[in-house]
């Protein structure tokens, strides 16, 4: 008797814990007070079309954006054929590899940050967008790489072998039968890597200077002058924006088969 | 008359590394020849095939093909096909596609390649299923598309990687004559690899027996099922008694059994089948340690100072039961003789 209240009670209890956030961030940013508060103080819109008009945060969207993408994309043009030959042919120390390749996403991020500003941006004197977007490839190849070799595992490599056999040469058979198949897991390794880069902190925040920031750490240094509703209003926005892609990705292409 | 050395191996060695799998072979296939390459797994069988078909470089000897040195060519560039054993259809194409792949590749468009298409589809017996994907057919049904999507790229050899294994018994027996079908209607040279005697005697005109890289016997199903030439190929079609012989007495552990019967000149060894042992009458004793009924006739598993046998006998006999002491014959003329025995 008690457990059938229970579990429900419980059941509930995790959801508001997951979902009250996301809520109390949509209902301040629907604010019409001036401070970042909740409840809010009145409806209004008006923090929402503020934060498109605020040009540091239209910036760092930008770089954030091309980030996400840019680094997302060339994880992939790199993961994609490592995962292809750790997974076909015989690599010595394939072991090895793999665990250097999954790294970033062991090492706490701080770490990474400070070991790249120390070791990297400092005595290389490398651009910041250029540290940035190297950070950030660097953050996604493990996805790239975890990801498209799972999809590589479950596909029979005696598909290309009969490819050949049919006239299609090595790489023409990567092409024409490897990468239709396992279309799902890169599509899955980019939508990862690109929530990864587009919601990263601390690597951001070390790495970022004059000028170029991404928008997480922008959010962060705005917060720190100005209290107002814009922060909960842009938050809200970028919740719906990942929302969206999934939506998209599953409705689309059936995303959850693959991960 | 037709080329007897249509695909030939001269010296072919093939090897893994280090490893030989398969030493110095020679063998000479005829075309439109149905031949079957049977051994046990690791007799280099499948090694055999991927080399013929160029996903293996030799590391010496020579293929010929219809004259034509086709060693170096690459497996892309061969005239040769290859029905795998999981069939490897590609999963994102559907029936159709899959058929139509090699022949696009080809530069075959439009009219011409819908026709040849669908008539290979036709010809394995496929032409409603040309929209769906592979993993919406039948085991059965891949085995076709696969033949199908080799076959219309008319190759001068077709290879086939144990065809049979992944079929159910009944479907086995269909896919069988359909195979033999599809090789008389079309005159292709057609090598399948197999372990299983019964598919390998049920369908080839020839059957090339290997044992660990080399070649144990070549010759029809009869010759192969009547005559084998060693102890190791005897016991792949069924002898089960297999003795070896010296100086024209069975020699079994440490002892010698005279056989009281003339030997033809350089017998090594004689096997009987079940049932070509005498079971009731003769020499030698036996105690009854399993029986079995086998539809028309019935098995006995005999302990003997020979060691143990392997006899059959019709099944309206009387039963011999369970621990009773039967009398049995090993008669030479009833034996077929080996050439060869234990090794080479």
């Amino acid at each position: 008797m008690t457990s059938r209240l229970f579990s429900p009670l419980v059941l509930l209890l995790v959801l508001a814990f997951l979902i009250g956030p996301f809520a109390i961030i949509i209902a301040a940013s629907l604010s019409a007070g001036e401070t970042l508060a909740f409840p809010p103080q009145g409806l209004s819109l008006r923090w929402v079309f503020k934060v498109f008009e605020i040009e540091s945060f239209r910036q760092s969207f930008g770089i954030s954006l091309f980030l996400a993408i840019g680094g997302t994309l060339t994880a992939l043009i790199l993961g994609v054929p490592a995962s292809y030959a750790l997974s076909r042919y015989k690599v010595p120390g394939a072991e090895t590899i793999r665990t250097i390749v999954s790294s970033p996403i062991i090492v706490p991020g701080i770490i990474v940050g400070l070991a790249l500003l120390r070791y990297f941006v400092v005595p290389f004197n490398t651009g910041i967008l250029f540290a940035l977007f190297m950070a950030h490839t660097a953050l996604i190849l493990p996805y790239a790489v975890r990801v498209v070799s799972a999809s590589l595992t479950n596909l029979r490599s005696d598909i290309e072998e009969a490819a050949v056999l049919l006239g299609s040469s090595r790489v023409g058979a990567f092409f024409r039968v490897v990468l239709p198949n396992i279309r799902g897991g890169i599509l899955a390794a980019f939508i990862l890597g690109f929530v990864t880069s587009f919601n990263q902190v601390p690597v951001s925040l070390f790495l970022s200077g004059p000028g170029i920031r991404t928008l997480p750490i922008d959010m962060l240094a705005y917060m720190e002058i100005t209290y107002d509703p814009s922060v909960a209003a842009l938050s809200a926005l970028l919740a719906f924006m990942s929302l969206g892609i999934v939506f998209l990705a599953e409705r689309f292409l059936g995303f959850s088969r693959y991960v | 008359m037709s080329n007897t050395r249509f695909l030939s191996l001269e010296k072919l060695t093939l090897s893994y590394g280090k490893n030989v799998a398969v030493p110095e072979m020679d063998l000479d296939i005829g075309e439109g020849e149905l031949v079957a390459l049977l051994g046990p797994s690791g007799c280099g069988k499948t090694t055999t095939m991927r080399a013929i078909a160029g996903l293996l470089s030799p590391s010496s000897g020579t293929i010929r093909l219809d004259g034509t040195d086709i060693t170096r060519t690459p497996a892309n560039k061969r005239p040769v096909g290859l029905v795998f054993q999981s069939y490897a259809l590609f999963p994102h194409l559907n029936v159709y596609e899959n058929v139509a792949f090699g022949l696009r590749l080809m530069g075959v468009k439009g009219k011409d390649l819908e026709d040849r298409v669908n008539q290979g589809l036709k010809t394995v017996g496929l032409g409603k299923f040309t929209t769906r994907k592979p993993a919406e057919l039948s085991g059965g049904q891949q085995q076709r598309v696969s033949l199908a999507r080799s076959m219309v790229m008319e190759p001068k050899v077709l290879l086939l990687d144990e065809p049979l294994s992944n079929l159910d018994a009944r479907l086995r027996l269909e896919m069988r004559t359909e195979l033999q079908r599809v090789q008389k209607e079309s005159g292709v040279t057609m090598i399948f690899v197999t372990h299983d005697q019964v598919e390998a005697l049920a369908m080839a005109d020839r059957i090339i027996v290997m044992k660990d890289g080399l070649i144990e016997q070549i010759g029809t199903p009869e010759e192969i099922y009547n005559n084998p030439v060693s102890d190791f190929v005897a016991d792949f079609v069924g002898f089960e008694n297999v003795f070896a012989l010296e100086n024209g007495m069975l020699k079994t552990g440490a002892q010698y059994v005279d056989l009281r019967g003339t030997v033809p000149p350089n017998t090594m060894g004689l096997a009987w089948r079940p049932g070509s042992i005498t079971l009731g009458t003769g020499p030698h004793q036996g105690q009854v340690r399993g029986t079995s009924f086998a539809g028309g006739t019935r098995e006995y598993l005999l302990d003997t100072p020979l060691g143990q046998i392997k006899a059959e006998c019709d099944a309206t006999l009387p039963v011999h039961p369970f621990g009773s002491t039967v009398s049995f014959d090993l008669k030479v003329e009833k034996a077929a003789p080996l050439a060869r025995f234990g090794g080479i």
